[in-house]
Formats: structure tokens, sequence, C-alpha cells
């Protein structure tokens, strides 16, 4: 008899109509909207702090290169010496007075001196190390007889454009989508299996509990019953999922129209990055190459590989998860059986942050992208770089393979440990079970 | 076939452990079979065989004389000791949901539960969830969805744990009705005194070894010891006594009578009538009180489990 539809059924429904998770489901987009509204409002506020800083020049040919910015006011002080200037800049609740005692330029930059009442921001200090370094480094140049105009004449920038031997134009603009749409991929299975591993595992555990699981057994297979509720959770999972993604657009698309431009102001790094990668593409053929680029990305063989991909991966990690819970009692029980599934999964997004985007197709990107519990995770982050097809089916056999090996152990740990009560095993024991 | 279901050499082992030794039983058509066993003696094990929740290492399980199939779980209603329901899952879902699991029709399962829950008159609990209700209630519930899809073979472990004396007796009477409607049922339990009541046929189980079965009525006869209780009046007990004792091997008895009577257990020997003791006993007293001594249940499952 196959009952894994009616089982699928039951877990799906039960899931769905369950309250906390239908409050999930609408509350989590809200916090997250209210946390990044909460990050770029705390942002625009930092930046909105205005600071003044006392400068007091002695050598009298460094103070103009300070100019004061909307954030950042220079009060230049003079024919004072430091102590008044001190006792003036703590009075004025300045931020804190830059000291240039009278020196030659040669030796001035060693005796510069910075005094405030609390330890100033490493990017204030950076930025008058700067300046200072600027102006100092010109006045040497000048002073050694170098045309300054020349040197401003001779700046060049360069964007080096690539292209493969065979003949595909590819570019920055190109790396950044590619590193997105992987990282993205990626990243989603790994949260997947982290939220919805753990539902399983305390429905697992549920089941046990609450006592029904050998009434549930004598009419179903274990397996039949871990698949039925793996797949439940997983359709659950993607429901949830797909509204977020639905909410996400509405909330978008309101906010574009309401909003406009505000948006913009509070940007994720990742959007830094793009638009970083963007601001260097003023021409019109420079847009089109973000198309082109688009276009060139595989995304036939993209589509195809995240499904397959996602599919065995979390299959693999949730079939670990529901023998965990069927090993155990209750979920504080679960903590040293989650670490070693937790690693790997940790290990491959580290490895797919790091390496991937260093060098897609470097030795440890290949090796870990091949590692059935990290090729997951680290083959869909490298794909968007192009990986060759025979490389993508090996892994995907490999991972199919260890797939079918895990859920056989995970049905023989599950099929033991549901009817097992009381003492919380040891992996020793769980080994021993696999004989049973 | 007389046999609903046997167990031929059923052995299974835990690691190291032996959990059953070649352990064969068999249980006939419409009997309440009584497995019994001090705890851990392996019946669980057996009952889990044969809901093929575990397999057997070697030894096969018969159903209707053919081999136990995987789709037989629909002829089989199991009552676990260790049960419960889904506890946020509302009575009439969950009931319709494990009734499908057996293989009933979403319409048929329905109909059926309609019938029970009408039966039991608990009809108004359909949309309740399982959390709402009180433990016996509950049990209730697992005992209608154990046998709702009409079983051949109902077992149950420990049916009456969990129940109050007015529902206990509603699930006995039940039972009893099920299997005169043609049912055969498994019964294993600690409770003697149930065994007393219900079973017709009994199998004992020790330290993973089948010690002692068959009919109970038949077990009694070979337990009995030819032993009479009786209550006697004479105008000298101790004079009685003493002339009792000269000729059969006796100790004192007690129940509950009356009279001052001299009580006894009077054992004969394997040739001895209790007419030729009535008549010895009637010659110098009063006889009052005359009763064989037959063994129960709850004597013979301790007097097996020590002579082992």
């Amino acid at each position: 008899m196959n009952h894994l539809p009616l089982i699928i059924k039951r877990e799906y429904l039960t899931k769905v109509r369950n309250k906390s998770f239908i409050i999930m489901t609408f509350l989590s987009p809200i916090i997250m909207i209210a946390l990044f509204s909460l990050i770029g409002y705390l942002t625009s506020v930092n930046n909105e702090t205005v600071r003044t800083i006392y400068v007091l020049d002695e050598t009298g040919f460094l103070s103009e290169s300070f100019k004061s910015t909307e954030q950042t006011i220079y009060t230049k002080v003079s024919e004072v010496d430091l102590e008044t200037a001190k006792t003036l800049a703590n009075q004025e609740n300045a931020y804190g007075l830059l000291h240039i005692p009278n020196q030659p330029i040669e030796t001035v930059s060693s005796v510069v001196k910075f005094y405030s009442e609390e330890s100033p921001s490493l990017s204030i200090i950076s930025s008058l190390e700067s300046t200072l370094e600027n102006k100092l480094s010109e006045l040497k140049l000048q002073n050694n007889g170098v045309d300054l105009a020349l040197i401003e004449a001779s700046k060049t920038t360069i964007d080096i454009n690539q292209e493969s031997f065979e003949g595909v134009k590819t570019s920055k603009v190109g790396s950044v989508m590619k590193l997105i749409f992987g990282g993205a991929a990626g990243y989603l299975l790994f949260m997947f299996i982290i939220i919805y591993g753990n539902m399983i595992m305390r429905s697992v555990i549920e089941e046990k509990t609450s006592r029904i699981i050998e009434v549930i057994i004598s009419s179903v297979k274990p397996i039949q019953l871990m698949l039925g509720k793996i797949i439940g959770t997983s359709l659950a999972g993607i429901t949830q999922f797909a509204i977020w993604i639905v909410l996400g657009l509405v909330f978008f698309i309101a906010s574009m129209s309401i909003f406009g431009v505000e948006m913009s102001q509070t940007q994720t790094p990742q959007q830094a990055l793009v638009s970083e990668a963007l601001s260097n593409t003023d021409s019109p053929d420079k847009i089109q190459m973000i198309f082109n680029e688009f276009s060139t990305l595989p995304l036939g063989n993209l589509v195809i590989a995240f499904i397959l991909f996602f599919i065995c991966g979390y299959l693999l990690y949730s079939s670990l998860y529901a023998a965990i819970g069927a090993a155990v009692d209750n979920e504080t029980d679960t903590q040293q059986f989650m670490l070693p599934v937790i690693m790997p999964l940790i290990l491959a997004v580290y490895v797919g942050m790091f390496t991937v985007i260093e060098d897609p197709h470097g030795t440890i990107s290949t090796v870990f992208s091949f590692i059935p519990f990290t090729s997951p995770v680290v083959m869909l982050m490298r794909i968007p770089f192009g990986v060759p097809i025979w490389q993508q089916i090996i892994s995907l056999l490999i991972l199919i393979g260890t797939f079918i090996g895990i859920v056989w152990f995970a049905a023989k740990i599950y099929r033991v440990g549901i009817l097992m009560y009381g003492k919380k095993p040891t992996y020793k024991e769980l080994f021993k079970w696999l004989k049973y | 076939m007389n046999n609903l279901l046997e167990t031929k050499e059923v052995s299974k082992y835990f690691g190291d452990f032996q959990a059953l030794d070649a352990v064969s039983i068999q249980v006939p058509k419409h009997s309440i079979f009584g497995l019994l066993g001090p705890n851990g003696a392996g019946k669980t094990t057996l009952i889990r065989i044969i809901n093929q929740i575990t397999m057997p290492d070697t030894g096969l399980v018969l159903l209707d004389g053919e081999p136990l199939q995987p789709n037989d779980v629909k002829y089989i209603g199991y009552l676990p000791e260790e049960r419960g329901l889904y506890k946020s899952m509302k009575v009439g879902e969950q009931a319709l949901y494990l009734a499908q699991l057996k293989g009933l029709s979403y319409s048929e399962a329905k109909k059926r539960l309609n019938y029970w829950f009408d039966k039991l008159e608990i009809g108004h609990w359909w949309d309740k969830k399982i959390e709402e209700l009180s433990k016996g209630m509950a049990q209730k519930i697992q005992f209608v969805v154990t046998v709702m899809h009409q079983p051949k073979l109902l077992i149950f472990d420990e049916p009456f744990s969990g129940f109050d004396p007015i529902n206990a007796n509603l699930i006995k009477d039940e039972i009893l009705q099920l299997r005169d409607e043609g049912a055969t049922v498994i019964f294993s339990t600690h409770r003697m005194e149930s065994v007393e009541e219900l079973c017709d046929h009994i199998a004992l189980i020790h330290e993973s070894k089948k010690i002692l079965d068959g009919k109970l009525i038949d077990i009694k006869r070979t337990y009995k010891t030819n032993t009479f209780e009786v209550g006697l009046v004479s105008d000298d007990n101790m004079a009685l006594k003493q002339s009792i004792e000269a000729k059969f091997k006796v100790t004192p008895a007690d129940f509950k009578s009356i009279h001052d009577d001299l009580k006894l257990n009077i054992a004969l020997d394997a040739n001895g009538t209790p007419n030729d003791l009535l008549t010895f006993l009637t010659a110098q007293s009063q006889v009052l009180h005359f009763k064989e001594l037959i063994p129960n249940a709850s004597d013979i499952f301790i007097q097996t489990i020590q002579n082992n």
C-alpha cells in the first residue's frame, strides 16, 4: 500500500495550519523590513552627526587642505598656544583638536597629534592622515621642482576588458552578477536546510513524545513515514518561501512607488558592489553589456542544476535531521548530533564565500564541489562561472549515490530510534542500530 | 485451518542480546489469546514482529496459513502499550487519517467512524483537539481507531491501562463483542484477573523463550494438585485435625465463613478421589465447605516462572 501521498498531505496541512507557522510566514518579512529600515535609519543618523574638529596649524601651510564637509567642520585656530586651543576645543564640545607643531616639511609628519575626549573613530583618523599625506607629498614634490599640473594630467584610470579564449566578452559587471546568482543560490539552500531540517526534526520528535509513532508504523513503513515527513515539510517550506517572495515583491513595488529614490539610500553591501560596478558604466554600450552578460549566463544550466542540486542536497541533509530526531527523545538532546551535520554545511558556505569568489575553478573550489556534503552549496556557487557539464554530472552522481546511502542509513536509525525511549543514545549505539 | 496466526521458531537478536528464542505460538480463530510474561520477556518484540514493525532474524509468521505480507497490516488492529495521538490534530481528522492508513477509503472511514462515535457516545468530540481531551477520552478514541477497519486480528497491549473501571468494563465488553463477531484477539497484559476473565488460550514467555502455552482450561488441569479446601465442624477440632493429618497431607486454609469451623487444604495422592475424601470426612464431622482448589492464572504464572 502506498500511503506516501496521504502522509505528505497530512504533514503539509499540519504544518501550514499551524498557528506559529502562519504567524512566522507573515511576521518574518515585517521583521526583516523593520530591521532593514532600522539599519538604514541608524546609518543615516550616524551620517548626519556633524563633527567639529579644531585645527591648530603652527606651520601655516597645512591647514588649507582641510575642507569642511557636511559631516565634518574644520575650525582653524591660530595665534594661540596648544593649551588654550585644547581648552577652547573642549569648551566648544568639539570632536577633537588636530595639532601640527611648527616644524619643517621634512620632519613635521612625525609630530602631528590629535587630542580628543574619547578615542577617535578610525575613519576620522585615516581621513586626517591621508589629507596630510597628500598635502605633504605635493609640497615635497613642489619643493623638488615638479609641476603639479603635469602630475594631475598624467593620472589614468583603466577598466580592463575581459574576453575568454572562445571569444566571449565578460567584464567585472558579469563577475559580480555571477557572484550574486551563485551566492544567492548557495545561501538559499543553506537557509532552507537549516530552517526546514529543524522543522522535520521537531516533527519526528513530536511523534515520539506523543507516543503515536508505534500506532502509525503498524500501518506504514518507517521509510515511507520519513520520506512523507520530509516531502510534506519541504512543500510547506516552499509555500512559505513563495509567500515571502510575493510579499517581498509587493513591498518592493509599493515602496518604490511611494518612497521612490529614498530606497536606494539604504543599500546592502552587495547592492553597493553592484552599483559600484555599474557606476563605471556611463556609456550606453556598457549598459548593453549588462544585458549581454545576463544573456551569456548559462541560464538553462543554472536553473536545471539549481533544481537538481537543491533537491538532492536538501534531501541529503533533511534525512540526517530526521534520523537525529528519531534517535533522541527531546530537542535538548539533539545538540551533540547536530554538530557533525552543521559543520560541513557551514564549511560549504565559507568555501563558497571565500574561495569560489577568489578563484571559481581553483583546486579547493573544484574539490569541494565534488564532496557530497559540500557540493550542493559550492557547485551552485560555481555554476554561474561556467562549470563543464561533465563535472556537474559527476558531482551530481556522487551526490545522488551518497544521498541514497544516507537515506538508507537515516532510515535504519529512524526505524530503530523511533521505538527507543529513555536514555540518550551514544554514537556507538547508533552504529549498533544499523545492524538491528 | 484452525489457527488464524502462527509463529514458527521466531528468533530475534538486538546486537548481542537475544530478545526471542525460537518462539512458536498458535492463535486459534475466534479465540482470545493471552500473551503473558514478566517485563522484558520479549512480548512486545513478538507483537512488533507480528505487526511487521520489526523483522524476525529467523522464523516465520503465518496469517491464515500464508506468510505475512506487507499488505496484511489492514487485517490487523494494534493497540500498542506506548500509545498516543497527534496532540494538536482534531479528533475526527486524525481518526480519518489513521483509518485511511489502514487502507479504508475516505467515505468508508467516515461511515465507520460515525458508527463508532455514536456507539460510544463521543460524536461531539469530532472537532476537538486531542490535547483538549482527558486521558481516558483519548484512550477511547485510540480504541476506536484500532478496531474501526474491522481487522480479523486484534492485538491489545495492556488495553485497560488508563481507563477507569467503568470505561474498562465498556472496552472489555466491546472486545468480547468483537470476538463474537468473528475477530481473533491477542491480549498482552500483566493483569491476571483480566486473563482469567477473558482469555481462553495463553502463552507464557520468559527470558525470550516460550515456556508454556495451550488452552487455559487444559493448563489448569495439568496444574491442579488434587487438593481440596474443606470446612469442618466437630466436637473436637484438634482431634479431628490429627486424625486427618495421619491420613492426608494437610495445610491450613483461609476462607471466610460464618461458622467456627476447621479450615484445611487437603492434598490427595494421584489415585485419591473426592468421594473417598468425603466418605472419610463425613464419618467424623459435618462438612460445611468442600471445594476443589484450581490454580488461577496468577499462580500458574508465578509457579512456572519460578520453576524456570
